[in-house]
């Protein structure tokens, strides 16, 4: 019998251990963001929809936005697409779009016929500001505050669900719905 | 003996396979340079495929993290900056070598750890071991007998 104790015990103690490993473990395909609580990656790129202009979140400083990173190879953001535009309905928040890695006339045609969400596109041809942000897989989405700072990330394709359960209750109640 | 030289045989095979795959053509200005590059491109986890390196990974995103290897290298910066770099955006996953932290500390001391108790048990069955051939040198015979 005294032979068995040992065993067994090793065994549970294994069981329980990776019990709370898997417990505690995040869905495999989402990886947290080391950018949260800290300071937007700042960069300065040229304008989609106008290329003579360019966009930094600078210019957006004191004010709550999201930030999409898409592009038009990505499947996962013609499926959260719908749900952008119904999002820019009710809310304030501004969305910025990072154009990841896209031809420009293929993204305008993209804009044009689904239609655009966005206040402001951005378009990083080269994918150098999505490093800069982290970004590994098309769609993620950041919720930036007045101050600059990364609030949340969400990756994957945005429905409206994610936008009512993890946006609205980080935004002030003025902010999420429309005035 | 056979069996082992034809799993040999297999192995080299895979290993001069995987050579011809190649999807990184880079080449560094200096040898030096190139020793780092394919160093840093081989400890860098490919954060779309996650099981493989940003060296070995066909994968856009992983061409983009070599040219930031390989411009950051250029302008001199040292193979920590570009492992900070890295880790600042895309946290620790994107090393396959995971660094000693207060999060990771159970995962490095876990082979130690395992090491020790092999160990304790090793001495415990050999201790036992030992005494059974201690009490086993009575005749066969007067085991039968007083039974």
């Amino acid at each position: 019998m005294n032979r068995f104790v040992l065993p067994l015990g090793v065994f549970a103690l294994l069981a329980i251990v990776l019990g709370i490993g898997i417990k505690h473990s995040q869905d495999k395909g989402t990886i947290p963001s080391p950018l949260i609580g800290k300071a937007a990656p700042q960069f300065t790129l040229p304008v989609l929809t106008d290329t003579s202009r360019t966009f930094s979140p600078a210019d957006l400083k004191g004010r709550w936005y999201v930030f999409n990173v898409w592009g038009t190879w990505c499947g996962g953001c013609r499926q959260e697409h719908e749900a952008l535009l119904e999002i820019r309905k009710t809310t304030q928040v501004p969305l910025v779009g990072l154009d990841w890695k896209d031809e420009d006339p293929q993204a305008l045609q993209w804009l044009s016929q689904l239609g655009n969400p966005y206040e402001v596109v951005a378009a990083d041809r080269e994918g150098r500001i999505a490093i800069e942000w982290g970004v590994y897989g098309a769609p993620e989405t950041f919720l930036v505050d007045p101050q600059g700072i990364v609030v949340y990330k969400y990756i994957g394709p945005l429905t409206l669900e994610a936008w009512q359960t993890q946006f609205v209750p980080r935004l002030p109640p003025e902010q999420a719905g429309k005035s | 003996m056979r069996a082992f030289a034809l799993i040999a045989v297999l192995a080299a095979i895979l290993l001069a396979s995987g050579t011809t795959y190649a999807v990184d053509p880079t080449e560094m200005p200096t040898p030096e340079l190139q020793r780092r590059y394919l160093g840093l491109t081989h400890e860098l986890r490919c954060m779309q495929c996650q099981n493989e390196a940003i060296a070995d990974s066909p994968v856009s995103l992983a061409a983009d993290l070599r040219r930031q290897v390989r411009e950051m290298l250029i302008a001199g910066k040292s193979d920590d900056d570009v492992r900070n770099y890295m880790v600042a955006r895309y946290g620790d996953f994107i090393l396959f070598r995971p660094r000693v932290s207060s999060r990771t500390l159970w995962l490095w001391s876990a082979p130690g750890v395992l090491l020790l108790i092999g160990a304790a048990v090793a001495v415990r069955v050999t201790r036992q071991r030992a005494a059974l051939v201690d009490q086993d040198n009575e005749p066969v015979e007067e085991d039968i007998r007083s039974s």
